[in-house]
């Protein structure tokens, strides 16, 4: 047993903030998911309260569930761009075809429709630059303080920085974002009206 | 229609519109920040609908008016940032919802205010709309553009209200006063208070002028004629400019304009996609029309594809079913470079002679309601005939130390700006040039220079803002003045033949070259008018009489010299006067401030003006009430 793992009290008070955390909130319902179908996963999903050696009270009012420190997404602007997406290079009607039958001649006419739309929806809502601008493969040298969301470092990570080592992936980052305005009223959940041709 | 002297409030922006065929723009200057020929110069990011209920900025407005059913659309899609009381809806939404229910679409509305063959004024768009539909007039729906444009701005310039900017309105440089008026109509009807009009291709030349701060003067030097060959997406504009000297300086001199000609980009790509079609056709599959519009979108993306890299020998084209079955239903084809070299290169931009002329069929009836589209689409023959027309063009204008070539039949031009998106292709670009300094070779002259450097898909908003600075004394203007010379038709006093129409002589009442805010002298000569009634005469046009004056009375011109316009109409209230009674009057043109031609009727004997109206109502070939020669 490590420092990592609560004790038994501790594991109960887990238990039930981790009930009442995926009951309310999704997102933290799906790292739990994805924690339980990867039994390797290195660490806990969320900070919990320690309860210690006080007198569990199981039976009383239930603990109040832990306030996630991970913040929710709005679906409203992942809504929009699956419309985008929709709309533009027919992304949904894509991925939800059953390709099993059609030929490689006719999945790649379709793919070169979905990416010609992807990249324009790509490049009308987003300003896509490069973590890095060096030329992959180049060797660089990582000074203390390197921000480490911009940079995965990988390999054999050890020692102290400067870390030296070459870029294999040069990163993307997203330098501005702009989605349509919406009207209040407007119904982001249907990314794509049905049709009726009268 | 104000003059900008006039109001002493200054503004701080120049702002251009581009009131395009099929798409808008605007750019501005910053004024009191610009300096000399350092300008700050912007775009406006125009707010408009994308999708139901949602709207985006994009540097361009299509010129699209969508005219919902009531039923449509949900309460609330039509939301603009500025206003939720829109029943009608302007820009990509409106293609975008056109291309599936054409019939509420309006489209190419610059087409239809300067078709001479209907009534500008009247509710006829779209013109294949069922009856329910309630149809705007040309008129009103560039009123609407304009409006969004003005709302636009307001909504992101808040501390600069738009009717206290100076605005420059472009204009093909092709269009009539009746044309150039309704534009000034449009733009007074949506707010512009303080609006000036200008021509494309002028604007075109002053945003290269602007954009090359300063070393314009290193590129062009005097003696240089600059053409200008704007495509736009549905206009083929030409004009001339000449590089003179005045009092030391260099000066641009605008010395000739082309003919209306309806030819544009839409055009090459309706024509690669109906190419398609056939093609599709005669492997068994014959899209429907939903099908052709998606195939005229994959067409002109294909275009620039093969336009811009000369690598690629075929494009595939793809045309998604309109189910939610992508792969099953998609039509399959491609777009060989054979076949555009075929339709475009070929078909729009031949390698002809100089002495080529637009082949011209004789139009059927006179009934047409469809758009007089040109009848040779090839823009080289276009061309020739401008250079063949305009041979002389450059005899009269001082300090261009112009030697005219003996036996010259063409004008010859020594640089050249290209205008339009059409011209991002390099291919097409190498085709004019290659076309006209064959033209040029064959008569010993020397090949013509391009200008290189012009933004062509913002060049007129943003010239037509550079314009406005410039016009306060910042920087180099473009003179030049009205293009054509005005005629009214005059009864000959010549004894009538029977079974011939009595000959027509032809009154010069406004000269070529007419600059802004001045006024023609009086003609000697008068008309009778009917208190009362409207008096129509026929009115005429000339490009290449540079030499009349006011009262020149013409008795024979050649067919192409003078063109004929639409009829004015003069009448005369019944105030003070017996109806019937017949009053001499003398008609006076003067061009305004804005730059639209204005005609006046001045009785004998006193200070009262009447306004002489440009008949917009088309078709009119009036012959009973002609005005008569006193």
């Amino acid at each position: 047993m490590t420092d990592m793992n609560p004790g038994f009290f501790g594991r109960i008070g887990i238990a039930f903030g981790a009930f009442f955390g995926i009951l309310g909130n999704a997102s933290f319902a799906g790292r739990v998911q994805r924690l339980r179908e990867a039994p390797e996963a290195p660490e806990a999903p969320a900070a919990a309260p320690d309860f210690k050696a006080e007198a569990p009270k199981p039976a009383a009012a239930p603990v109040q569930p832990a306030p996630s420190a991970l913040k929710e997404a709005s679906p409203v602007a992942a809504l929009q761009l699956l419309g985008l997406l929709q709309r533009d290079a027919r992304f949904i009607d894509f991925v939800e075809e059953d390709i099993v039958n059609y030929s490689d001649a006719d999945i790649g006419a379709a793919a070169r429709l979905v990416h010609d739309g992807c990249r324009n929806v790509l490049r009308e809502h987003f300003t896509v630059k490069p973590v890095r601008t060096e030329a992959e493969g180049t060797r660089i040298t990582l000074q203390e303080g390197f921000d480490a969301a911009a940079i995965r470092l990988t390999g054999n990570v050890v020692g102290k920085p400067p870390f030296s080592g070459s870029i294999s992936h040069r990163g993307w980052k997203v330098e501005e974002t702009r989605l349509p305005k919406l009207a209040p009223s407007h119904d982001a959940s249907i990314v794509a009206p049905a049709e009726v041709e009268l | 229609m104000s003059d900008i002297q006039a109001n002493d409030n200054p503004a701080r922006y120049s702002i251009g519109v581009d009131l395009g065929t099929t798409h808008c723009a605007l750019s501005y200057v910053d004024m009191g920040a610009s300096d000399g020929e350092k300008t700050a110069q912007g775009v406006l990011p125009i707010s408009q609908l994308t999708a139901p209920g949602a709207a985006e900025e994009r540097d361009l407005l299509p010129s699209f008016l969508y005219l919902p059913h009531e039923n449509e659309l949900a309460p609330g899609d039509l939301t603009l940032p500025w206003t939720q009381e829109r029943r009608f809806i302007v820009g990509e939404l409106a293609r975008s919802r056109g291309a599936g229910t054409p019939i509420r679409l309006v489209s190419s509305a610059k087409s239809w205010l300067c078709h001479p063959g209907v009534d500008r004024r009247a509710s006829i768009l779209p013109s294949d709309a069922p009856e329910e539909v309630e149809r705007v007039s040309p008129l009103e729906s560039s009123v609407r553009y304009l409006t969004h444009l003005r709302e636009a701005w307001n909504h992101a310039h808040p501390d600069a209200p738009f009717d206290q900017q100076d605005v420059t309105v472009t204009i093909p440089a092709s269009f009539d006063p009746a044309a150039r008026e309704l534009t000034a109509e449009a733009a007074a009807a949506a707010g512009y208070t303080r609006m000036t009009l200008l021509e494309e291709p002028q604007a075109a030349l002053y945003s290269w002028i602007q954009k090359s701060s300063g070393g314009w003067r290193k590129q062009v030097k005097v003696g240089d004629v600059i053409l200008v060959v704007d495509v736009g997406g549905g206009t083929t504009d030409l004009s001339l400019i000449a590089v003179v000297e005045r009092e030391g300086n260099l000066e641009l001199h605008r010395v000739a304009v082309g003919e209306h000609i309806l030819l544009g980009g839409d055009n090459m790509d309706l024509a690669l996609a109906h190419t398609v079609a056939r093609k599709l056709a005669q492997s068994g599959t014959q899209p429907d029309p939903w099908q052709l519009r998606a195939l005229t979108y994959a067409c002109r993306s294909a275009k620039e594809t093969l336009l811009s890299d000369p690598s690629v020998d075929a494009v595939p084209l793809v045309v998604p079913s309109r189910g939610s079955k992508l792969i099953g239903g998609s039509l399959r084809t491609e777009l060989t470079r054979a076949e555009l070299t075929q339709i475009l290169l070929e078909g729009f931009f031949p390698q002809v002679d100089a002495a080529a002329r637009p082949v011209s069929r004789a139009r059927v009836g006179l009934t047409q309601l469809g758009l007089p589209y040109a009848q040779d689409a090839a823009v080289t023959r276009h061309l020739a005939a401008f250079l063949g027309r305009q041979v002389n063009a450059l005899a009269e204008v001082e300090g261009l130390q112009h030697q005219a070539p003996q036996g010259a039949t063409l004008l010859h031009p020594t640089v050249v700006l290209f205008n339009g998106g059409v011209f991002k292709s390099p291919l097409l670009v190498e085709r004019v040039m290659t076309t006209l300094n064959s033209w040029l070779a064959s008569e010993n002259a020397p090949a013509a220079r391009l200008l290189e450097g012009a933004d062509l898909d913002l060049a007129v908003a943003r010239g037509a803002a550079y314009y406005g600075y410039v016009r306060r004394g910042k920087g180099v203007r473009i003179r030049g003045g009205t293009a054509r010379a005005y005629y009214v038709a005059v009864e000959s006093a010549m004894p009538a033949v029977p079974g011939l129409e009595p000959p027509v002589q032809a009154l010069c009442v406004a000269p070529f070259g007419m600059e802004e805010g001045t006024d023609a002298e009086l003609p000697a000569q008068e008309f009778g008018l009917v208190v009362g009634e409207p008096v129509h005469f026929r009115f005429f046009g000339s490009s290449v009489r540079r030499q009349d004056q006011v009262g020149t009375l013409l008795d024979y011109w050649q067919p192409d010299e003078l063109q004929e316009l639409e009829e004015i109409e003069a009448s005369l209230p019944p105030e003070g006067r017996t109806p019937g009674e017949v009053v001499p009057v003398k008609l006076h043109a003067r061009v305004t401030e804005a730059g639209t031609l204005e005609l006046e009727a001045i009785p004998r004997g006193s200070s009262e003006r009447w306004k002489v109206e440009f008949d917009v109502r088309g078709g009119a070939n009036a012959g009973a009430d002609q005005g008569m020669g006193l």
